[in-house]
């Protein structure tokens, strides 16, 4: 009787001694872009070291966010990972939402990840999520059409040089437009654009109590100086393109400059889908001389929901798919202009990936960025071209359309600016911030 | 008396009803001629219409990276499951609204009719917990039950509408024969009503196989359709509108088919008791 039950409790023990290398299914909410995707390509890797398998959940970035929020609020399970920015991060991780991520291996060598990363991925010191990729904004430009505008950029240029080239280098009859931006209404669209060169002016959101600052000159600088030179020189309907639409113009060649995400560079330098490839030059986003400059900082980072019965899985993924390791694979398959970018320090000391055309310039842009530091007056937010409060997605989008409507001529600048300071003012009154 | 219409008259409404009816159809046929270009062709300033090298590189891409079968599984059981399972609940509803209505009957269809002018983003928390609690997120059984409820209203009405077509005196008839209610509604009504209810079922097919608030919003891996297979190729920072638009196809191909072969019974379904 004794040999029967020791029997019995020795295969209990082993049974659960095999539960923790059970093989796992984790549920992957990720976004649609091309590193996101090139991700899941490679699956096949994680599946044959650790031997769980992958259930992917790909969305539209706005759907996503809907889809993450609603299931994260309510504490709903659908997903082990889920792929969130720069915005959440710091929300969800106060929220206790997220697992913290301060234990991972040694191996994955977390100290490794650029500070700006990792600042914009915490709270309170601790790491929330760990980032695929990062990436800042800079300026794209036409070497052809500089040079034939008797211009020469400057590696840090100031705005006033992007007005003035953005003049010389626009030739209505031929279609070019000297400088492309963002005006699309939206907190991530062209809110992100004119936040992060409001910076730039002097401009900040909110002062030290949370009053909204549209009334200021700085943001009326900003405004003023956005729509001339888009009026002046920017393509017809300016008011509303966003990131695709002045991809489009550029790759097209009807675009002198374009300021915007640094991942863009690899789609501009892409022969097969560029007509100019060959002709583009970088440099870092222009600034007004007060010390700041307007590129912003974002970062795809994979994170675990709070309460995932997968966790332990769901670490293993992250580990893997934000490695050194992984970023060895995919230039070993794809090569390295093709690596996920933004994330990691020891990428840009690899003497293979600096010789890629950009890799300079996005980490430059990316070292410039101070989340905790991003205005030119103190102000009480985090965040360069958002301010991470969950009150601010819905500010913004709000502004966003004020502006996109003085872009588009139905409204002065005066009248957009004048509608945001109330709208900003009522929203963060009713929230209880004043 | 019957007006008389003239040869030129003829043409020109003939013309007229092309015009329109290649104005309503021309987004869906520029997604697909989008689906066999490259993504510089698809972006092309000024656009190119015929005019360009075919390829199906975008379709062995799109195979290549989802599971399409699975999406267009979860399509049919969803669409289906919810159909009949609304035609179920309609019939009895709709015969007890036509043949006996009460004081209030036209107030309950008003109020039924009222509960689509709730946006869905309203009741998105409620239902999710709720789904959290039965332990129906992600699953099948689910959609069918919600998309059925989403659109019970529509149903109802178009059953009205046609049950009150049908003499009262019929089923009258078959009452005195000694029929019960349960043959009544079975042998007599749903035989006689048969192209309304295939319209119905038609429409509600479509309604649901395209609705995509709450099938992105429910689903996660398992139990996701068609429109969360196109809203995984839809993205704010790339261009893969060449790809995009064959995932569209792709999706819409089944039910673009089945609107073809039932054309004929589905408009005289939908304008069944249009003129009295």
């Amino acid at each position: 009787m004794f040999f029967k039950n020791s029997l019995y409790a020795a295969t209990a023990m082993s049974l659960i001694t095999a539960g923790g290398a059970v093989a796992e299914t984790i549920t992957i909410a990720t976004v649609n872009n091309g590193d996101m995707i090139r991700m899941q390509g490679y699956t096949d890797d994680f599946t044959a070291k650790t031997g769980h398998d992958v259930e992917w959940v790909t969305l539209e970035e706005n759907v996503l966010r809907q889809r993450v929020t609603t299931d994260i609020s309510t504490k709903g399970g659908a997903f082990d990972i889920m792929t969130i920015g720069m915005y959440e991060t710091p929300i969800w991780g106060a929220n206790g939402w997220l697992v913290p991520l301060n234990d991972l291996s040694a191996e994955y060598d977390a100290a490794d990840i650029l500070p700006a990363m990792a600042g914009g991925l915490s709270h309170e010191g601790t790491l929330y999520a760990a980032p695929f990729y990062g990436e800042s904004s800079m300026i794209m430009y036409r070497k052809d059409l500089m040079e034939k505008a008797g211009l020469e950029m400057p590696k840090a240029p100031t705005w006033e040089f992007i007005g003035e080239a953005a003049a010389a280098m626009t030739d209505r009859d031929n279609d070019i437009n000297g400088i492309c931006l963002r005006g699309k209404a939206g907190w991530g669209e062209g809110g992100a654009f004119i936040t992060a060169m409001s910076n730039s002016f002097g401009a900040r959101w909110f002062d030290m109590d949370w009053n909204a600052q549209f009334d200021t000159e700085a943001w009326a600088n900003t405004l003023n100086f956005y729509k001339n030179m888009m009026d002046a020189s920017g393509p017809a309907g300016y008011a509303t393109n966003g990131f695709n639409e002045n991809l489009s113009l550029f790759q097209q060649g009807k675009c002198g400059m374009w300021i915007d995400a640094t991942v863009a560079a690899s789609f501009v330098t892409n022969p097969d889908d560029s007509t100019v490839a060959d002709k583009v030059g970088f440099a870092l986003a222009p600034d007004t001389g007060l010390g700041k400059r307007s590129n912003w900082l974002w970062a795809w980072a994979l994170a675990i929901p709070a309460g995932t019965q997968n966790e332990s899985a769901a670490k293993e993924f992250i580990e893997w798919a934000t490695s050194k390791d992984y970023i060895e694979l995919v230039a070993a398959k794809e090569g390295w202009a093709n690596v996920p970018p933004g994330a990691r320090k020891s990428l840009y000391e690899n003497p293979e990936y600096q010789k890629v055309p950009f890799a300079e310039m996005t980490l430059e842009s990316i070292l410039s960025a101070d989340p905790q530091n991003s205005t030119v007056e103190p102000s009480p937010y985090v965040g360069i071209q958002f301010a991470a409060i969950p009150e601010f997605a819905g500010i913004a989008t709000e502004v966003s359309q004020e502006f996109s409507a003085a872009y588009a001529g139905q409204q002065t600048v005066e009248e957009a600016l004048a509608k945001a300071q109330d709208i900003t003012n009522e929203a963060m009154e009713a929230a209880g911030y004043r | 008396m019957a007006r008389n219409v003239t040869q030129q008259r003829k043409i020109i409404n003939t013309a007229a009803a092309w015009a329109v009816g290649l104005l309503i159809f021309f987004p869906i046929l520029w997604t697909i001629l989008t689906s066999f270009k490259t993504e510089a062709q698809a972006i092309a300033d000024p656009p190119i219409f015929l005019g360009f090298d075919w390829t199906l590189e975008n379709y062995q891409a799109v195979l290549e990276r989802s599971n399409y079968s699975r999406f267009l599984w979860n399509s049919i059981i969803i669409a289906g499951g919810s159909t009949i399972l609304g035609i179920i609940i309609a019939v009895p509803a709709a015969w007890s609204m036509a043949f006996v209505p009460s004081k209030r009957t036209k107030d309950i269809l008003l109020w039924m009719l009222s509960t689509k002018m709730l946006p869905a983003v309203g009741v998105l928390y409620p239902i999710y917990l709720l789904f959290i609690s039965l332990g129906i997120l992600d699953s099948k059984i689910g959609l069918v039950i919600v998309l059925m409820l989403i659109n019970l209203p529509i149903i109802v009405w178009m059953l009205y509408t046609y049950f009150k077509e049908i003499p009262g005196e019929i089923l009258e008839a078959a009452r005195m024969d000694g029929a019960s209610l349960k043959d009544e509604v079975l042998y007599v009504l749903t035989p006689m009503a048969i192209p309304g209810i295939a319209s119905t079922m038609l429409l509600n097919v479509i309604l649901a196989w395209n609705e995509a608030f709450w099938t992105l919003n429910l689903t996660a891996a398992k139990a996701a359709p068609l429109t969360a297979f196109i809203a995984s190729y839809s993205s704010p920072e790339g261009l893969f509108y060449a790809k995009l638009s064959a995932a569209s196809t792709m999706a819409i191909a089944p039910i673009l088919i089945l609107g073809w072969f039932s054309q004929k019974q589905l408009v005289s379904g939908l304008t069944f008791g249009a003129v009295k």
